[in-house]
């Protein structure tokens, strides 16, 4: 495992995504009204860029003509065939025991303590100590 | 006859020995056998608009059609196939033995469309059923004739059967008036749920619409094809809109679907769901899986070449072997001899569809079947 | 970690090679057709717009999950609506999934459903050469085909005559919610061009006649709709086999487009058990349904049916047959599916061959 910055903050606006590769994988970065997640890029089901579906929230019931509506923009749409993916974890709604993508851990961290940081491989991306990055660990 | 089960002999009649036959069609002579119980105005009805005279036989069956009665059940003369008590006797009570056999009276009451019309010819039907077939042979059972058009007066009618332990289910036609799962039928499922009875839903059609979404086929052949495509929509509307999350308890029966779309059915219906299911929230589990909670079928027909693969098949399929209910469908003309139900299933396989998995589906029959070994 | 995986080291895009027979080509906008179409038409279109059996004159009865029923990632960079850009179906689809060729299958306006017989023939004059002028010449993998309004006989024919001797031709089309089941005679006339023509007759999910989806009535919901449509294929098969139409015209080859594979066994079987009850009635049967089916009706593939197992996926293509099955995507729509992944079963090369190409040559007589 090492930890990679991959973009900074600013890069991804709320209600964006962004697709890096890390280490040969495809990787969707989202942020959520501030808050970053990271998938794996890739649908299990049939290979879409799940970076290109809609963003939704989480659609539950408690009973026929009840639509609860909930974690707004949480929960990414795959563009084909519209399997929902919840970006906190990356488990899929209908099948979260045998269907999901991987989640990655993912850090908000500031450019003065990243250049601190000596094991870090971020030699593609650099980093100033005035902003804050994304960094996930692969 | 000996009792007991001889397992070399798969095609004898004593393999049926304490079956329950969950598809037997009474057939409704003339509107005369319901006078006795018209009120005053219905029957000046019938005689001053000769309402007698009508055959409101349905079009789903017609009575001369090969389907409609095996040729070695059908009655002397021009009686209806299924009209006499005793002729079920001989071919189908006698002869196979089940502990008990289920009766859906398929007749023109349930689809009238005078609403009242319809209710005061059900309640009738349900009357004479009792009176005539119920009480004249203790194994029989049956299903609760209804207005469906009218939720109000089928649920009426079937609080006025409730009481009665020999009525254990509620009869629906396949294509009625609008999708099965439509909210505004509720009460019945309701009221159905709360009594303990299952919703069967019987192969047939009000033809309210063309029985096909490409219209109106030439050929009876094409319509009787069409009922297991109707039965697919159904499922997919019961199951969409939420009818079995709205009433855990509830069970419904397909009778004579057909069987074998089934397998697609649940390939379809799960993907189709992994896609579309924000739309149907409450639809929280794959279809299959609702399915295999909530829906029962009668075996008869068996729509394969090979009977016995088919249902190995839809064992696989399904991952269960707890959907399938016996029938004969008498007196149609679904198999010949007695070849009910394939040769080669295993005894448990075959033990659970001639009876344990009624016995689990209809608990008014499980209640009576309880009391029948406790008294022997 | 997770058990539904992709299996990554798939066959490299180089290796794919692909017939599509179903791509779903786009207008930018109406007005492409305009050169096409007679002026009176263009009014027409323009006062009284689109005249068909259900509530609304130019959205369909239900609306669908995905926006234009397409794939989120279709939608050019230059606008228009998916299925409208030939650089980005090239670039997103035809190169890199192999596609050697594409069956155009166009389907706005549903031409074959329009109330008005005229302007419904109109219409299919004016998408037939659309597809040629807009599609085929540019990107020479691509065949169009014979869009016909059905409901008018006598102008179908004469479109599938003034078709016919054109290679950028490669079948008739119609959508499966006529006005009467496809088999009644009204249609022959269609079948008897079709077959003195050697041109298939593909049948494409669509249409609208006025009636319910269902036996039943009207669904509440998409995911009903969605559904009903292997059923509406269903009656539009029996249809054809019980009215005699394979015997009437034994050279006919129908394509069953998008209505699912999972029922083809058991509603062939279906219609062989109730025929051996009831072929009195339809004396003008020779042979059994399934014999009919298996002779005469080819299936575009998408959407893949999913059983539990692979070996069930296996099961069903030995009982279909698998020299009837034609690979198809349905791009750009939202259930498109991948050639690489679309079958969930181990394939040999020669059945991955087979299906997406083999039977596509074999049938269509290209490549």
């Amino acid at each position: 495992m090492a930890r990679h910055v991959v973009a900074t903050v600013d890069d991804i606006a709320p209600g964006q995504r962004k697709l890096v590769q890390v280490e040969g994988r495809d990787i969707g970065i989202f942020n959520v009204g501030g808050e970053f997640f990271a998938i794996a890029n890739r649908c299990p089901h049939e290979g879409a860029s799940l970076c290109k579906g809609r963003v939704v929230g989480l659609v539950e019931s408690s009973e026929p003509g009840s639509y609860q509506f909930s974690r707004p923009g949480e929960m990414v749409r795959c563009p084909w065939h519209g399997w929902e993916f919840d970006l906190r974890t990356g488990k899929s709604f209908c099948d979260p025991r045998r269907t999901k993508v991987r989640a990655f851990d993912l850090k908000v961290e500031e450019g003065a303590a990243l250049v601190e940081e000596t094991l870090l491989r971020a030699e593609t991306f650099p980093v100033s100590i005035e902003r804050q990055y994304v960094v996930i660990e692969v | 006859m000996v009792a007991g089960r001889p397992s070399a002999d798969n095609d004898h009649p004593t393999r049926y020995v304490g079956a329950i036959d969950c598809d037997l069609h009474p057939a409704l002579p003339g509107m005369q056998v319901l006078l006795p119980y018209l009120d005053d105005y219905w029957r000046e009805m019938v005689s001053v608009r000769a309402l007698d005279r009508l055959n409101l036989s349905l079009t789903s069956y017609p009575q001369n059609a090969p389907l409609s009665c095996r040729p070695d059940w059908k009655p002397e003369g021009y009686a209806k196939p299924g009209s006499s008590l005793e002729a079920m006797q001989r071919h189908v009570l006698d002869r196979y033995q089940p502990r008990f056999g289920i009766l859906n009276c398929l007749y023109g009451a349930q689809v009238m469309h005078s609403e009242d019309m319809a209710a005061v010819f059900c309640r009738a039907t349900n009357d004479w059923i009792r009176d005539e077939w119920l009480s004249r042979d203790p194994r029989l059972r049956a299903s609760i004739v209804i207005p469906a058009h009218n939720t109000e007066l089928a649920v009426a009618e079937i609080e006025r059967r409730a009481d009665d332990p020999r009525f254990v289910q509620v009869l629906m036609l396949v294509s009625g008036e609008v999708t099965l799962g439509r909210r505004q039928l509720w009460p019945i499922y309701q009221a159905a749920e709360r009594l303990g009875l299952p919703i069967g839903v019987h192969a047939g059609s009000a033809y309210r619409y063309a029985p096909t979404a490409v219209g109106w086929p030439s050929y009876y052949v094409e319509d009787y094809v069409a009922q297991s495509s109707a039965f697919e929509n159904q499922l997919q509307s019961l199951i969409s809109e939420g009818v079995f999350a709205k009433f855990p308890g509830l069970k419904l029966v397909a009778i004579e679907s057909g069987l074998t779309w089934l397998s697609g059915f649940i390939w379809r219906a799960d993907k189709t769901w992994k896609g579309v299911r924000a739309e149907v929230p409450w639809v929280t589990r794959a279809p299959s899986e609702i399915i295999r909670d909530h829906v029962r079928f009668t075996v008869q027909p068996i729509d394969a070449p090979d009977e016995l693969a088919a249902i190995m098949r839809l064992i696989e399929h399904l991952e269960s072997d707890a959907l399938f209910l016996f029938s004969t469908d008498y007196p149609h003309w679904q198999f010949d001899g007695d070849g009910a139900l394939p040769s080669g299933l295993s005894e448990a396989v075959l033990q659970k569809i001639l009876y344990g998995n009624a016995l689990a589906t209809y608990p008014r029959l499980a209640k009576a079947n309880h009391a029948m070994e406790v008294n022997a | 970690m997770s058990t539904l995986e992709l299996d990554r080291g798939r066959p490299t895009e180089a290796k794919l090679r692909v017939i599509d027979c179903d791509i779903h080509p786009a207008m930018n906008a109406w007005t492409e057709v305009h050169p096409y179409l007679a002026k009176k038409w263009i009014e027409h279109l323009t006062v009284y717009g689109s005249h068909l059996r259900h509530a609304f004159s130019e959205a369909l009865t239900h609306p669908r999950m995905s926006p234009d029923a397409a794939r989120v990632d279709a939608y050019p960079d230059e606008g228009g609506p998916p299925g409208s850009s030939l650089s980005l179906m090239r670039s997103q689809h035809l190169d890199p999934n192999g596609v050697a060729f594409g069956m155009l299958i166009p389907l706005r306006w549903n031409p074959g459903s329009q109330r008005n017989l005229d302007f419904g023939v109109a219409l299919t004059q004016a998408m037939n050469t659309w597809q040629v002028e807009r599609w085929v010449k540019n990107e020479p993998r691509l065949r169009a085909s014979i869009l016909i309004a059905q409901e008018d006989t006598v102008g179908s024919v004469a479109e599938i005559e003034a078709r016919a001797s054109d290679p950028n031709f490669t079948q008739i089309l119609l959508l499966p919610r006529t006005d009467e089941p496809l088999g009644r005679r009204r249609y022959w006339p269609i079948f008897e061009a079709a077959a003195r023509n050697n041109l298939p007759v593909a049948v494409h999910v669509g249409g609208t006649n006025g009636h319910p989806s269902t036996g039943g009535g009207w669904p509440s919901y998409y995911m009903e709709e969605h559904h009903a449509v292997a059923e509406t294929m269903q009656s539009v098969l029996s249809s054809l086999v019980f009215e005699g139409v394979f015997e009437r015209f034994p050279a006919l080859r129908v394509v069953i487009m998008e209505g699912g594979l999972g029922w083809i066994p058991s509603f062939s079987a279906r219609m062989d058990k109730h025929w051996l009850r009831l072929r009195s009635e339809v004396p003008h049967l020779k042979r059994s349904p399934s014999e009919y089916v298996r002779e005469h009706v080819w299936f575009t593939t998408q959407p893949m049916e999913e059983p539990g197992r692979a070996s069930q996926l296996i099961d069903l293509f030995d009982r279909i047959g698998w020299d009837r099955l034609l690979f198809s995507t349905d791009y750009p729509h939202w259930d498109f599916d991948d050639p690489r992944h679309a079958f969930k079963a181990p394939l040999s090369e020669a059945q991955r061959a087979q299906l997406l190409y083999g039977n596509a040559q074999a049938f269509y007589g290209i490549g």
